[in-house]
């Protein structure tokens, strides 16, 4: 066997029926780990980089994909690889996607794209037929404020992909008084409009399904008195971004 | 146990096809060519049945005639094949005040009829879609005819007026017709209704339109279930229908003695308990002797278990022969079997069934691979245990707990085998509960998995609530590990889902159930009811999330189970993923 299927991935968990992160029906697998401290995260409990999650060799991982096969063929699905932040684990992730494109499994990369980008994302892109981008705020004050990190890596990032051809679908978590205001959504829209990989632009609505996550491990959740969006303005911020 | 007695489908096409008294006739050859035979006790019985179903027919044609019908020749046309087949539908209806009365497999055997008075311009198809229509509104209102004591015992919803549709033909032919689609397209034309009970026969060799129709009326109506038509097209041939639920029959050719189920969850507790129950404390079983560790061992437990199943196989398979011999004896079906073949081409099953086995699976799993320890009351009886340690769950593709279950449906599936049954009917077994699932959890003990006293199983085959953390399609891959031929009348699995957590737009929706389904059959798998929620349903399941097992929810990057949210989270789950454009 290929010994590099004995390197390790540190898992959050897997989740066998995904149809809303990318193409089709998707094997999905949460990594643990992540750079960012978004105060709307729902996954609040991939964050730790250490002594936490579970470590699955590859060739482990591959024969859970492989139990769900049948139904990632029928749907002309595949695997999409979230978190946490994939990136962090790009170099053992490269040899994941890149056995899964031996086996002519669409791959799917669910990142924030906040990273310098390496030869080993270079790397890992190669093997990436689709990223889910998540452009955390298209401000680079208000991302800093909302993420604790600057979006320059991100848009860089979008960047890189446009330039290579990588198809992308952006997405925008969109929370009131947050990221919802006119101008930063036109902002965005014009960002959006000088990248020629876009197929999909999404508005995801905040919800605080993984406000409980925090409560669990006793850390204050900073957005407790924002309100998900109403449907009103959603659609208004669907408009403004011309989906 | 929850007790009707016959799952059997009469040949209703029969009538229309060949007409009452040609029926008739073949029932006195039948008859007439018995008496050069000896006359021993099953000569006896056969003759006076066909005697029977002489009669039976015979009140059949009076019954057809106060209608102003005389159905005693040949279906001429489309409108009389419908009412031909309905009228012994009616008839049997009227015989017998059973539950769980099926129709067969008549969508695709009228669309003969309809092809020719279409061909012919004898009718248009708006009208054949009304006939239809006016076909189903009859279906739908058996309910209304039972009697005070049937509703009592199934809360006045459900009669299992079960129609087959779809299928492939052993030729490699699709048995898919326009009819197909008609049956399907009452759901709208009516309205959505759990009855008659839709149910497809699904091969992955469906022509696609057919699929996505399907999937499409799926995620509307949540009113159809599919099985599995690669698999039991092996079994039965192209020409069964499924009785009640899941079982299937070879239409004309077959019927079975219904048994309801047996309590395996209980009877793992009886087997620590040595024959006590776990509630009242009384001896059941004669005594065996109770495990008194402290803690569970696996193989003492199994071997116990074992002999416990050994003991309950027994005694539900004579309790079954009394209750189908006195049946027999008392209310024959006369009409029902008047449409079948003759008695020495007839396959009687036995058709007993299993609750519980989802909670002996993780209880098994515990006890192999965490530490149970058991917590006895001062008589010495098993009333709670203490589980340390973390166990694999049943319902996450996970081997070593879902080779358990398969084990245990195995060894009971053989004790049944071995027993001595009524008219010599072949054993067979269900995975099954419909709704029983929650009574046959209320007067069960705590197990050994850590499941409360009092909480429901998860029905038939489902896993337990709340246990699957995998996702769906985790759960589809241990249902399908369960072999058919271990479980021939039926393996059932209850499935619901939010149309948002399909996919986003209608397009994505259909191409995902329709590729589940493919993919989950291919397993050879063998049945999946979709429920596909609207609002109301949803909040129920709120309320009452025993009902909905593995109710799943989707949002993008999301990784968590619905049912670990709160109350407040749930509503707004429900408001933003229901789409009602419907």
């Amino acid at each position: 066997m290929d010994k590099n299927l004995e390197e390790t991935l540190n898992i959050h968990s897997f989740e066998s029926l995904g149809t809303v992160d990318g193409p089709g029906l998707r094997f999905i697998v949460f990594l643990q780990g992540c750079n960012l401290k978004c105060k709307f995260c729902h996954n609040r409990d991939t964050w730790e980089i250490k002594n936490s999650g579970t470590p699955y060799s590859i060739s482990d991982i591959i024969k859970k994909i492989n139990r769900f096969s049948t139904y990632i063929r029928a749907s002309n699905g595949g695997v999409t690889v979230s978190g946490g932040e994939p990136l962090i684990q790009a170099e053992n992730l490269t040899i994941l996607f890149k056995k899964l494109h031996d086996m002519q499994i669409h791959t799917a990369l669910d990142t924030s794209g906040s990273f310098v980008i390496t030869d080993k994302i270079k790397e890992l892109l190669k093997y990436t037929d689709l990223v889910l981008l998540d452009i955390k705020h298209i401000d680079e004050k208000k991302a800093i404020n909302l993420t604790g990190v600057s979006n320059k890596n991100e848009l860089n990032f979008a960047k890189y992909l446009s330039d290579n051809n990588i198809p992308v679908w952006i997405r925008q978590v969109l929370i009131p008084g947050y990221t919802d205001d006119e101008e930063d959504l036109k902002k965005l829209k014009q960002f959006i409009s000088t990248l020629s990989n876009v197929e999909r632009v999404e508005i995801l609505p905040y919800h605080d399904y993984g406000k409980f996550k925090w409560e669990e491990l006793g850390i204050k959740y900073e957005l407790d008195d924002v309100k998900p969006p109403s449907q009103e303005q959603i659609d208004k911020a669907k408009e403004i971004l011309g989906i | 146990m929850d007790m009707d007695v016959g799952r059997i489908i009469g040949d209703y096409r029969r009538i229309a096809l060949y007409g009452v008294d040609a029926l008739i006739e073949d029932k006195k050859n039948v008859y007439a060519n018995t008496v050069s035979s000896d006359l021993t006790e099953d000569l006896i019985r056969e003759r006076e049945e066909i005697s029977d179903q002489i009669a039976a027919l015979n009140e059949l044609k009076v019954m057809a005639t106060k209608y102003g019908f005389d159905i005693s020749r040949p279906a001429k046309n489309s409108i009389e094949a419908v009412q031909w087949t309905y009228f012994g539908y009616l008839g049997a209806i009227k015989e017998q005040n059973g539950a769980a009365m099926s129709l067969g497999r008549t969508s695709t055997f009228l669309d003969i009829y309809f092809e020719r008075d279409l061909k012919n311009g004898n009718i248009t198809e708006k009208e054949v879609q009304e006939i239809m229509d006016h076909f189903v509104m009859k279906l739908r209102l058996v309910r209304f005819l039972r009697t005070p004591e049937y509703d009592e015992l199934f809360s006045g919803d459900p009669v299992w007026v079960t129609e087959s549709i779809g299928g492939m033909g052993i030729d490699g032919r699709t048995l898919v017709t326009k009819n197909s689609f008609r049956m399907l397209h009452t759901l709208t034309t009516l309205g959505p209704a759990p009855e008659p009970n839709l149910t497809v026969l699904w091969s992955t060799r469906l022509p696609q339109g057919f699929k996505d129709y399907c999937a499409e009326m799926s995620i509307k109506t949540s009113s159809i279930q599919y099985e599995n038509d690669d698999l039991m097209r092996e079994y039965w041939g192209d020409d069964y229908g499924i009785a009640c639920c899941v079982s299937a029959m070879r239409i004309g050719k077959q019927m079975q003695f219904f048994g309801a189920r047996c309590n395996l969850a209980k009877t793992l507790l009886y087997a620590i308990n040595g024959g006590r129950d776990e509630i009242t404390g009384k001896q059941v079983s004669p005594k065996f002797a109770p495990i008194t560790s402290e803690y569970l061992d696996y193989d003492e437990v199994m071997e116990k278990f074992d002999n416990m199943m050994e003991w309950i196989a027994r005694v539900y398979i004579n309790a079954l022969n009394i209750i189908h011999y006195m049946h027999d004896k008392y209310c024959y079906e006369a009409l029902e079997m008047a449409l079948h073949d003759r008695e020495k081409d007839i396959l009687r099953t036995m058709a007993c069934g299993i609750a519980g086995l989802s909670v002996v699976a993780d209880s098994l799993s515990a006890i192999k691979y965490a530490k149970v320890k058991v917590i006895r009351d001062e008589t010495g009886l098993a009333k709670d245990f203490e589980v340390e340690g973390d166990f694999p769950k049943y319902g996450n593709d996970d081997d070593r707990v879902d080779s358990i279950a398969v084990d245990v449906q195995k060894r009971f599936m053989n004790k049944l085998r071995k027993q001595k049954t009524y008219r010599n009917s072949k054993p067979t077994m269900s995975i099954l509960t419909i709704t029983s699932n929650v009574v046959y959890g209320k007067n069960t003990g705590n197990t050994p998995d850590g499941r409360e006293a009092g909480a429901p199983f998860g029905p038939g085959a489902n896993p337990i609530h709340g246990r699957d953390v995998n996702g769906a399609l985790a759960v589809l891959n241990t249902i399908a590990k369960l072999p058919y031929k271990h479980s021939e009348d039926g393996i059932s699995y209850t499935f619901a889902i939010t149309p948002a957590t399909l996919g986003k737009s209608e397009k994505e929706r259909v191409n995902n159930l329709t590729s589940m389904l493919d993919g989950y059959f291919a397993q050879l798998s063998h049945h999946i009811n979709v429920n596909v929620f609207d609002r109301s349903l949803l909040l129920d399941a709120m309320d009452h999330p025993e009902k909905y097992p593995q109710l799943t929810i989707r949002v993008s990057g999301y990784a968590v189970n619905f049912v670990k949210l709160t109350r407040e989270q749930q509503l707004d789950v429900i408001n933003r993923t229901i789409h009602e454009k419907f």
